[in-house]
């Protein structure tokens, strides 16, 4: 049987993978967390964001929510912190700051 | 019952692809093997083949095709010969490392430079390490029956690696010879059809194929690479038994050739085995303890087989058909003499680079050879181990 991706882990012994590193299942790349490649961080401030939704199509990882035409707090698990969202961000609701 | 003929290596195998109807052809033209794209556009053309025939901007994007089209579950082949097989350099990998057991037939010709389009083994040579298994044809019989077990080899469960058929450019691939086909029914039923366990186009199972897998996971991914080519010995094997007992000609890794009691041998590949097999016909005649080595498989290189083949032998002159410019030997030479290195008893080996760019090799050239194999047993010094055979020389020459 096929293992899924969540099912191959870094203790996986070269037999546990797949022929070719095949991927069974969409949306593997959610198991994958690429926050800690951040070198700065994007902080969001409620009280200034207008909600106008310039930030949200920018964000080349999907990793700022959108609900009923309201963001919510980044995604920090997924977000690289390339800061294009603080670029873009027309009432300085994100804040652009050092990781320590 | 076969069917007596006469063809070319080309027509061959592009005989060959007629009667397996691939799902897919991407072709791209190049000297010596365009000739097999020819005869199979021919085959389209007349409605012979229902194979989606592509023709691609250059031999990346055919081997590329070739990889997609695997990939969704469909039989791909292409053929090609010297640069266009280097042009494929990077997509060979790829295929080779995602597993899909494409079938590429490959004219052999010698690399540039000077450019040249005569045969030897300078571009599947350099391809060596792409992780394709490679055949090796000594006429168009062999290219023939090889490229009819070429898919059963490469869709082998634990195998699936892609396959490389070669013939020798002109020698083979144009040279009309006779020739035994077997009936489109009795190959169709020897190839079966191809039914991958996952694939692109399998709706109900989405399928990702080539992923990003770094230090963390590309050990464990070359490890399973590499005992899928272990595994297919085991698989070349299985078919040239079953493919013996269907069609009664015999396959191995090597043809052993006059071997029994032999004392001196030379190991070689291709057409060539043909002119040296004459002159170890004479010399046995004139009662010299000589005999061949034909490598046919030359990936996965059987090595303990051929260390195994070559024990009783006291000198041998591996024979290479390509420089590969290590200062040290070329390619064959290398895996035979890896092989050997840890025989109790292991003959006395030299390397011969011969024929390079069609230079010709003749039944006169394997006396020599042999008659320098007697003179090291008689001598017991080695003397030089990689030498030149056959070019214009100032020098006084080794042979």
């Amino acid at each position: 049987m096929n293992k899924k991706a969540n099912e191959i882990t870094e203790q996986s012994t070269w037999q546990e993978l797949t022929v070719g590193c095949e991927i069974y299942e969409p949306g593997t790349s959610r198991l994958t967390l690429t926050g800690e490649w951040r070198s700065k961080i994007p902080v969001w401030d409620p009280e200034k964001c207008r909600h106008c939704m310039m930030c949200t199509p920018f964000c080349p990882d999907s990793s700022i929510p959108v609900t009923a035409g309201k963001r919510s707090d980044f995604d920090y698990d997924h977000c690289k912190g390339c800061g294009i969202c603080y670029t873009v961000c027309p009432f300085g609701a994100i804040e652009w700051k050092e990781v320590h | 019952m076969s069917i007596r003929d006469r063809m070319s290596g080309n027509e061959a195998i592009a005989t060959a692809m007629r009667q397996i109807n691939p799902d897919v052809f991407a072709m791209f033209p190049i000297t010596p093997s365009t000739e097999i794209p020819q005869y199979f556009a021919q085959y389209v053309a007349d409605g012979k083949v229902d194979t989606e025939f592509i023709c691609v901007e250059s031999e990346h994007s055919s081997m590329s095709a070739c990889i997609g089209a695997e990939a969704a579950g469909a039989r791909a082949v292409t053929a090609t010969s010297s640069a266009g097989l280097s042009f494929m350099n990077e997509m060979l990998f790829v295929a080779a490392s995602a597993r899909l057991p494409i079938v590429l037939a490959v004219a052999n010709r010698a690399l540039t430079g000077p450019i040249n389009i005569n045969h030897d083994y300078s571009d599947s040579m350099a391809e060596r390490d792409s992780g394709f298994i490679q055949i090796y044809s000594e006429n168009n019989q062999e290219a023939y029956d090889n490229y009819l077990q070429a898919h059963r080899i490469g869709e082998t469960a634990d195998v699936r690696l892609p396959v490389m058929i070669c013939e020798d450019g002109f020698i083979t691939s144009h040279a009309l010879e006779n020739i035994e086909l077997e009936s489109d029914e009795d190959v169709k039923a020897f190839v079966g059809e191809y039914h991958p366990e996952e694939y692109l186009l399998k709706a109900e199972n989405p399928l990702a194929v080539g992923p990003y897998g770094v230090s963390n996971y590309y050990m464990e991914a070359r490890v399973a690479q590499a005992e899928a080519m272990k595994n297919a010995k085991r698989a070349i094997l299985d078919v040239a038994a079953d493919f013996e007992k269907t069609f009664g000609r015999k396959y191995g890794f090597f043809e052993e050739y006059r071997m029994d009691d032999a004392k001196m041998a030379i190991v070689i590949m291709g057409s060539s085995a043909g002119t040296a097999k004459a002159a170890v016909d004479e010399l046995r005649e004139a009662g010299k303890k000589v005999g061949l080595i034909k490598v046919r498989v030359f990936r996965p290189f059987p090595g303990e087989e051929l260390a195994e083949a070559l024990k009783n032998v006291k000198a041998v002159a591996v024979m290479d058909k390509s420089e590969g410019f290590s200062a040290n030997g070329g390619p064959l030479f290398a895996e035979t003499a890896s092989a050997c290195i840890n025989m109790e008893q292991r003959p006395k080996m030299i390397n011969i680079v011969y024929g390079l760019g069609g230079r010709d090799f003749t039944v006169d050239h394997t006396r020599r050879v042999f008659a320098h194999l007697e003179k090291i047993i008689e001598t017991g010094e080695i003397g030089p181990t990689y030498i030149h055979l056959g070019q214009r020389d100032d020098r006084k020459e080794v042979l």
